[in-house]
């Protein structure tokens, strides 16, 4: 049946001619703006034809750059150290919530316990508050209440080793960044791996219970081998939120921790916006998302309906 | 019976860091908020330092217009955004839900738009929509016709294009998934009754997709209320308040104004309007496995 194919109507390899065109045309067009000169963008040389230049890239990565490009004063923008803030942060927040989330799923799905509803159903709601709604009491709290007083013994360690004035506080350190963007993510994560946890047959986890495995062995012997893509699943999507969120990263990191959606919006809100430049930085703020896409798309789509229709 | 003490205590362990990471960073600052939320608090000071005004914040808010337009937008937003989604999406997948080649590399390249930064979203938008130098208008003018300002006289129009753009291919993949589940005999039966393309749609397709689409309406429209970053690099809320939606105020009441006392009870507001909704989502599963239940039974006691 499946290996014949019913002849398609034309109109219809049009229309998704059409919608492909449509999404992805945007991309397109950022990426060969990106290549192209201010002065090409505005006066409208249109189209495809024109002569690519990688002078925006140099002017958006300056400060990490190995040779000084000779149509650059002054370097502006500091793209490569937001860009490597930004990696830093995603890159732990996906581990830690993964790591943090499996567990908690494992133990939701496996064992009744007291309090188990309660936890469910809390997971749940704190799947729907905005970032906008945290942005206020994470500002106050970070900046304010998880500090360490500089005249305590740790405290006081830490600002003789990285210098400083005042408490030491979460707000302006990666980890603050971090500790928020795990908090954020652990419930969607929760919710997804549930729903592949509950696939794995409980027999398998008993046989290995009764060749006398204890709990954690079963949990990272068995358990985890066979939720790989829904792990894959939730680190995409985990990556993607640490990745790409700006309002509580704003708030929160100060001159040296900011990530590059930070970046990307005070160049915009500028009067004279360079387009070139500012196109080059958001090419290079898209590229990890698309990679991933290109390269995991099953896993995206079996969590994202994971999510929503077994949910 | 040390082992099952061991035991015992397993899921409590596995819970443990969740649970407290859950605990200090999403609990307690929602309850710091709506014990922020009663003082008139300023980012200078500490909570504890804020003068304590009972209910002030939020009856001020109740009788500013401007929080009352900027709630209008979002609700609008959020509605048209919803409504446009669901029947594009929908509507793609019952067209595109046939036997054709390459339909991953087309699932994969509808998802691209969702995975990319919404700043980046906003930044493109931003530039195809632009005056002068902006793709649409220059595309206009080459067919002869008149410029067409977007993000000025028409920017909720604009934003909600853009986030039409964005998120559609979520409501696609979605509806594709529960039309790909459908009982094949059901629709076996249908054709072999005669039904036409269209009868098969509305009497068989829809019916039994409805318990999905219901549960992706919802997650979108709770979702369609974090929306800030596309609007913000798009249009900052202007011209006016035309496109300042309700994330957007907070932010800008917390930053700017730096009334974060003022922002702590809008906060408030937003959040027990995106709780009545989940708790409607909630009370619809649990309705929906009931009636489940219930169905399973009956064929059971017929057999």
């Amino acid at each position: 049946m499946s290996t014949v194919r019913q002849k398609q109507n034309p109109a219809f390899y049009a229309l998704i001619a059409v919608l492909v065109f449509m999404s992805i045309g945007p991309v397109v067009l950022m990426f060969a703006n990106s290549f192209k000169l201010d002065v090409d963008i505005i006066s409208g040389t249109s189209g495809m034809i024109f002569l690519p230049t990688i002078r925006n890239y140099e002017q958006a990565l300056c400060d990490v750059l190995w040779y000084e490009p000779d149509h650059l004063d002054f370097c502006s923008l500091k793209f490569g150290g937001a860009f490597i803030n930004s990696l830093i942060i995603a890159l732990i927040s996906t581990v830690l919530t993964l790591v943090i989330g499996c567990m908690a799923a494992y133990a939701l799905v496996r064992f009744r316990f007291m309090g188990r509803d309660t936890v469910s159903l809390s997971t749940l709601m704190v799947r729907m508050v905005p970032p906008a709604v945290l942005l206020v009491p994470v500002f106050g709290l970070w900046n304010n209440e998880f500090c360490i007083g500089k005249t305590t013994l740790v405290g006081g360690w830490i600002r003789d080793m990285f210098g400083g004035r005042g408490d030491v506080c979460l707000a302006g350190t990666h980890s603050g960044i971090i500790l928020i963007y795990v908090a954020m993510n652990l419930p969607f994560v929760i919710w997804i791996l549930q729903s592949f946890i509950v696939q794995v047959p409980r027999s398998l986890e008993e046989a290995a219970r009764v060749d006398g495995a204890g709990p954690f062995q079963v949990f990272f012997k068995i358990v985890l081998p066979l939720i790989k893509p829904g792990l894959a699943a939730a680190a995409i999507f985990t990556f993607r939120i640490a990745w790409n969120e700006y309002l509580l990263a704003s708030a929160l990191s100060d001159r040296d921790t900011k990530t590059v959606p930070i970046l990307i919006v005070n160049n915009m809100s500028e009067f004279n916006v360079e387009w070139g430049v500012i196109m080059a930085t958001g090419m290079l703020l898209a590229i990890p998302p698309i990679i991933f896409t290109l390269l995991a798309s099953r896993q995206i789509i079996t969590g994202m309906t994971a999510g929503a229709v077994k949910g | 019976m040390r082992i099952a003490q061991a035991n015992r205590m397993t899921p409590y362990l596995f819970m443990a860091p969740a649970a407290i990471i859950m605990a200090i960073a999403l609990m307690y600052p929602l309850g710091y908020m709506m014990w922020g939320s009663l003082r008139d608090w300023d980012p200078t000071q500490t909570i504890g330092e804020a003068e304590f005004v009972g209910l002030r914040n939020y009856v001020t808010l109740w009788n500013d217009p401007n929080f009352w337009e900027s709630l209008t937008v979002t609700l609008k937003f959020a509605f048209f955004v919803v409504t446009f989604e669901m029947v594009i999406g929908v509507g793609l997948a019952l067209l595109l839900d046939r036997d054709i080649r390459g339909m991953s590399i087309l699932r994969t390249l509808f998802i691209l738009p969702m995975m990319i930064a919404p700043v980046v979203v906003g930044l493109m938008w931003r530039y195809m929509y632009h005056p002068t130098i902006g793709t649409f208008n220059r595309f206009l003018e080459s067919i002869g016709l008149e410029r067409v300002d977007w993000l000025g006289n028409h920017a909720l129009m604009s934003i909600i294009i853009a986030d039409i753009w964005q998120w559609t291919p979520f409501i696609f993949i979605l509806a594709l998934a529960a039309l790909q589940s459908l009982p094949r005999s059901a629709l076996e039966a249908a054709r072999i009754d005669g039904a036409t393309g269209w009868q098969q749609i509305i009497h068989i397709k829809l019916p039994l997709m409805m318990p999905v689409l219901i549960v992706t309406a919802l997650l979108r429209l709770i979702d369609a209320f974090k929306v800030l970053e596309v609007i913000l690099v798009m249009t900052e809320g202007g011209p006016g308040l035309s496109t300042e939606i309700l994330a957007l105020r907070i932010s800008r009441t917390a930053t700017e104004f730096r009334e974060l006392g003022v922002a702590a009870a809008m906060s408030n507001y937003l959040l027990i309007l995106l709780l009545l909704l989940t708790v409607a989502m909630f009370a619809f599963n649990r309705w929906q496995e009931i009636r489940a239940a219930r169905q399973k039974m009956a064929v059971e006691e017929e057999e």
